[in-house]
């Protein structure tokens, strides 16, 4: 069974006139089904506007759908009828994009992770400690931190703490808005690593949001290329990487930088003689 | 003979928690027609000595250094009146936020006229014509019509072209380009980088691109300076870099690129760096 399906997912956003202009409905969203299996990686890629972070808080249980059909763990889940109960709620949490954004300056680190036990669920308080601190050392940071405000981490460090906050109600799946984006690349490594060991440990399945298709390549199992709220293709990570049959796809490969050896032998070559042409 | 030249450039700044340095003996030499890019991470001081030669930072920093010229006149030592006969006129930049870089009061045409009458001395006519004339040139559609638009009503891409517009405007010997596509997604990114490319070899200006992407780097650089935590680790022609990287930083980088992943978790930059490097 599937932790996550979507079908045939719509979002439509109501924007409204004025004396000059008509209101309009603009369709961020325009029929998408995936599903993710346990343990599995979705990668869901495109520019911006492409409606991508739009689906990930769908996905997410933050926004409704307005057309089409959610199901989690197999039931439906519809949060416009009915507010997720707080076991659903435990099942599907998120991890935002810019870790200085996501993490309340005045809460200390451990009243962050111990925030989502206390809302949803009865964990007595000696406890909520017990498990945020062994949360904190999951994810490599010192259990000592747990008094400290965010503005004392790196950019590497809140996004591990807004990771672990995610965990702490045992989620089955995560759905990650570009979690690397707003790092350095040595940061990211680390970050991506640890993001694959969790995955392990916990068997978790990952909604994984980015534009970046090194990144991609490197965590998904399966992708979606979103472009203009549409998802212009959907496979297997090999298919897609090795044949990417839609032209934007190929557009947006063609226009990622690569750093291979033999093409930067011969962009040099090609200056090198442009510049004896015109000297 | 560079057209640039900076020995030993150190840039302290005071705070409250005493001095610290950004930037910690830095060489940059860049020759005419060439491209240089300097690499690093948050923290390596690739902005910051950038913005030390143009004379851009704050009262609070600390110039010192043992050289600092450009094409023979000595940038340190010059009053702030012949500063800006080459600051904005020989040596123009352009940064990160396109839409931030730009008044939002303004539209984009009287913008760049601003520039070509007060630093390229054009009558108002003759700046109108121009500014059509690089629009043009930057690839603006309808160009006509963007001249009375303001910034917000244009895209990213579309901004950092009327920045790039105004940079060139007064046909410079250098442009400095701060992590000019880090904001833009990778399509728009792949236009712009050709279009700086293209501008340089039709112009034979020098270009020194600041950014963290080694893909960047890879599609442009000629010659490639790695920073970190304010020292220069590493300087070498662009193939050089790539095919035999010296230093454990560089090759550090490198490996953490997702794209060059062997295994199933990446190398991180801890692991390469020597203690002494680490600190």
């Amino acid at each position: 069974m599937s932790v996550v399906e979507g079908r045939n997912l719509i979002r439509d956003y109501y924007v409204p006139g004025s004396l000059t202009r008509a209101a309009k409905t603009v369709r961020a969203v325009k029929g998408i089904s995936f599903s993710v299996e346990r343990g599995k990686t979705l990668a869901i890629v495109g520019e911006s506007g492409s409606g991508k972070s739009t689906l990930a808080r769908i996905i997410a249980l933050i926004d409704q759908a307005s057309g089409g059909e959610l199901l989690i763990e197999g039931k439906p889940v519809d949060i416009g009828k009915q507010r997720p109960t707080r076991e659903m709620r435990s099942k599907v949490q998120m991890v935002f994009q810019n870790p200085y954004g996501s993490l309340n300056p005045r809460q200390k680190i451990g009243d962050v992770l111990m925030e989502p036990l206390l809302l949803n669920t009865d964990t007595p308080a000696a406890e909520r400690r017990r498990r945020a601190e062994e949360m904190l050392v999951k994810v490599g940071l010192p259990a000592e931190v747990f008094n400290r405000y965010p503005h004392m981490f790196s950019g590497g460090q809140r996004q591990r703490i807004a990771i672990a906050r995610a965990l702490m109600l045992n989620p089955t799946l995560l759905v990650l808005d570009e979690p690397v984006s707003a790092l350095d690349l040595s940061v990211q490594a680390q970050v991506l690593n640890l993001l694959a060991d969790l995955q392990e440990e916990f068997n978790l399945a990952y909604v994984f949001i980015s534009h970046d298709l090194s990144v991609v390549r490197y965590i998904a199992d399966d992708v979606l290329v979103m472009n203009k709220g549409e998802a212009v293709e959907q496979g297997s990570r090999d298919e897609v990487f090795a044949d990417p049959k839609h032209p934007y796809t190929r557009e947006l490969f063609a226009a990622t930088p690569i750093t291979d050896v033999e093409a930067i032998r011969a962009r040099v070559a090609r200056r090198k003689a442009l510049r004896a042409a015109t000297a | 003979m560079g057209l640039l030249n900076i020995r030993n450039l150190t840039v302290r700044f005071a705070t409250s928690a005493g001095s610290f340095t950004a930037v910690d003996g830095i060489d940059v030499t860049v020759d005419k027609g060439e491209v240089l890019a300097i690499v690093g991470e948050s923290g390596s001081g690739k902005s910051v000595s950038m913005l030390a030669a143009m004379g851009l930072l704050p009262d609070i920093a600390t110039i010192t250094a043992d050289e600092m010229t450009f094409d023979g006149k000595d940038l340190l030592r010059m009053t702030p009146r012949q500063r800006r006969s080459i600051i904005g006129r020989e040596i123009t930049m352009i940064f990160q936020e396109p839409i931030a870089s730009l008044n939002p009061s303004f539209t984009t045409g009287y913008q760049i006229e601003e520039v070509l009458r007060y630093n390229a001395g054009l009558s108002r006519r003759a700046a109108r014509a121009r500014a059509l004339e690089l629009f043009q040139q930057v690839g603006i559609p309808e160009p006509e019509e963007k001249l009375r638009s303001y910034p917000h009503q244009m895209s990213g891409g579309q901004c950092q072209r009327v920045m790039i517009a105004m940079a060139i405007a007064t046909n410079p010997r250098l442009l400095i380009a701060d992590e000019p596509t880090t904001a833009l997604d990778v399509t728009i990114q792949k236009q712009i980088l050709d279009l700086l490319m293209k501008l340089q070899e039709q112009t034979g200006m020098a270009l020194i691109l600041i950014t963290h992407d080694m893909g960047v780097v890879a599609e442009t650089a000629d010659r490639v300076q790695v920073q970190y935590k304010g020292k220069k680790m590493e300087e070498a022609d662009v193939l050089t870099l790539f095919e035999a990287p010296s230093h454990p930083y560089t090759r550090a980088l490198l490996s953490a690129l997702p794209e060059h992943a062997t295994g199933d978790r990446l190398p991180t930059v801890g692991s390469f760096l020597e203690p002494e490097v680490q600190q």
